[in-house]
């Protein structure tokens, strides 16, 4: 199998089998290197679609395969973010960053006798997303833009093949959101990581992404696949022109469909 | 006068203005000194019965010390292993807000019969009274890590271990610290009341012999001691508490 992530004929319910299912038949393959998104009405299984991508659950019907390999253990060569930034309040920025490489191996087991090597490696990912020389900072005494570009630096630290993004800025202003699609553009197209971003908004899903997945609502299911041909490297003008708008339209339609 | 000034002279200026009304209300209505007496009158039994004062107040502390000492690393070690495992959680809790709710003076006698008279229920009775909210602090600190972030270490392979050390536990230590302050007031509630009860010395003691010899000053007297222990321990838990954990309250965690 090509696919790098490929979720096949997945169901998944919470408490058991008698539970109410939160995907059924989920069928989605995300090539290497390839930026996806998801898009759906809430409550369409787009978080559980996180948990089993990275191997948090298991699905009761179905497989998981991430790299060519059944997931059947958390997925370690993935990292995640969320909405809420979730930076430890003791810990400086750059300290945060440096928690999963503590966790993870084989970093784990290096990171004492290599700690210069891995605050240098830090402060190089803080960098390239605007934040140089905030490590020392505590994560409150950075604005919520800030956190969030620290969160998605500690979910990038140890390098993953893929990142998993769970609507990540959705708690931010506007123009706060649109300053980090393009940090994240920037990022995927400097490290060819696979992304798999999970969003409620669609301007964000084909701005960043090649390829557009939308959820039906609960159970959730693919009602439809999208690639997105507008040419890299992208800008945000580009969320201006007609061809954008016709796509952000198209799925808007499959989202008003799957909500009735 | 600049602000910070007037706001450390504050807490003295107002327990003077507190003993002035006191003393001239009681002149003014002509309270008799056996039903309350004057804070001349109190001072005046704190000079004159000192010696008995000063050593019932330091078995008093020894007793809650020990006590609070008890409840300190049970109450830790508890709060742990509940906000380890939510079968635990679930198995305990119903039985902790039991006890919790049974009145400690109740349980005296029992300590009585078994123990004596003396030290070890007052001991017991300041560990039994104040282990509680240490425990459920400890718990919810740990009960209240962000799923988000669970996901996000075990996806990396963490153990249990490794999310109870590395997060766990850092963010349960301000509500450790907080309940420090809750758990020491009442450890001495615990001791005095047992002492009251059951003991031939101690300040809870000393007030019940006041009483039966009829030396309402030395009763006053008394409660001061306790106040005085009361707030120093008090202070010294807030002073621990921001020096370990000043980053919360900067960041404005877990302030309630």
């Amino acid at each position: 199998m090509s696919a790098f992530v490929a979720l096949d004929a997945v169901s998944h319910s919470y408490g058991g089998a008698g539970g109410t299912l939160a995907v059924e038949g989920l069928t989605i393959s995300v090539e290497r290197g390839e930026f996806a998104a998801v898009v759906g009405p809430s409550g369409c299984g787009k978080s559980t679609l996180m948990k089993l991508a990275t191997g948090l659950q298991f699905p009761f019907k179905g497989t998981v395969q991430v790299a060519g390999t059944l997931v059947t253990q958390p997925v370690k060569i993935a990292g995640m973010a969320f909405q809420a930034p979730t930076l430890l309040p003791w810990r400086t920025t750059l300290e945060n960053l440096l928690l999963p490489l503590e966790i993870v191996e084989p970093h784990r087991s290096r990171i004492r006798r290599q700690k210069s090597e891995y605050v240098t490696r830090a402060e190089k990912l803080l960098a390239s997303v605007g934040l140089d020389g905030q490590g020392d900072k505590f994560p409150w005494e950075l604005s919520g833009g800030m956190q969030m570009r620290a969160s998605l630096c500690r979910a990038l630290i140890h390098e993953p093949q893929l990142l998993m993004l769970d609507e990540p800025f959705a708690a931010l202003d506007a123009f706060t959101r649109e300053e980090l699609w393009c940090v994240i553009r920037d990022l995927h197209a400097a490290s060819k990581i696979t992304v798999v971003l999970v969003t409620h908004d669609l301007r964000e899903a084909v701005f960043l992404a090649d390829r557009i997945f939308v959820m039906s609502a609960r159970p959730g299911r693919v009602l439809a696949e999208r690639k997105v041909d507008l040419p890299r490297p992208r800008d945000l003008e580009v969320t201006f022109k007609p061809e954008f708008q016709s796509i952000v339209h198209e799925l808007r339609e499959h989202i008003v469909r799957a909500r009735q | 006068m600049s602000q910070a000034l007037s706001v450390r002279l504050a807490p003295w200026l107002y327990t003077l203005v507190l003993l002035v009304i006191w003393e001239v209300a009681v002149h003014l209505f002509r309270i008799p000194e056996f039903f309350l007496p004057p804070p001349t009158s109190v001072g005046r039994a704190i000079y004159d019965y000192w010696p008995a004062i000063y050593r019932n107040s330091l078995i008093t502390l020894w007793s809650t010390m020990v006590g609070f000492a008890l409840a300190v690393g049970f109450g830790l070690l508890l709060g742990l292993l509940i906000g380890w495992s939510r079968t635990i959680y679930a198995g305990l809790y119903p039985l902790m807000v039991g006890f919790n709710a049974i009145p400690k003076v109740a349980v005296v006698p029992i300590l009585v019969l078994w123990f004596g008279i003396g030290f070890m229920p007052a001991m017991l009775t300041a560990f039994l009274i104040s282990f509680f909210p240490i425990v459920v602090n400890v718990a919810t600190g740990l009960a209240t890590i962000e799923p988000e972030l669970e996901d996000v270490l075990k996806a990396l392979g963490a153990s249990k271990l490794d999310i109870m050390r590395k997060v766990g536990i850092p963010r349960s230590l301000p509500y450790f610290f907080g309940s420090l302050k809750v758990a020491i007031t009442l450890a001495f509630v615990g001791s005095v009341v047992s002492e009251s009860v059951a003991s031939n010395n101690g300040i809870g003691n000393l007030m019940l012999q006041a009483q039966a010899q009829f030396l309402v000053p030395l009763i006053f007297a008394g409660l001061v001691a306790l106040a005085v222990e009361g707030i120093v321990m008090y202070w010294a838990m807030a002073v621990l508490e921001r020096r370990m954990t000043s980053w919360a309250h900067r960041s404005g965690f877990a302030q309630a």
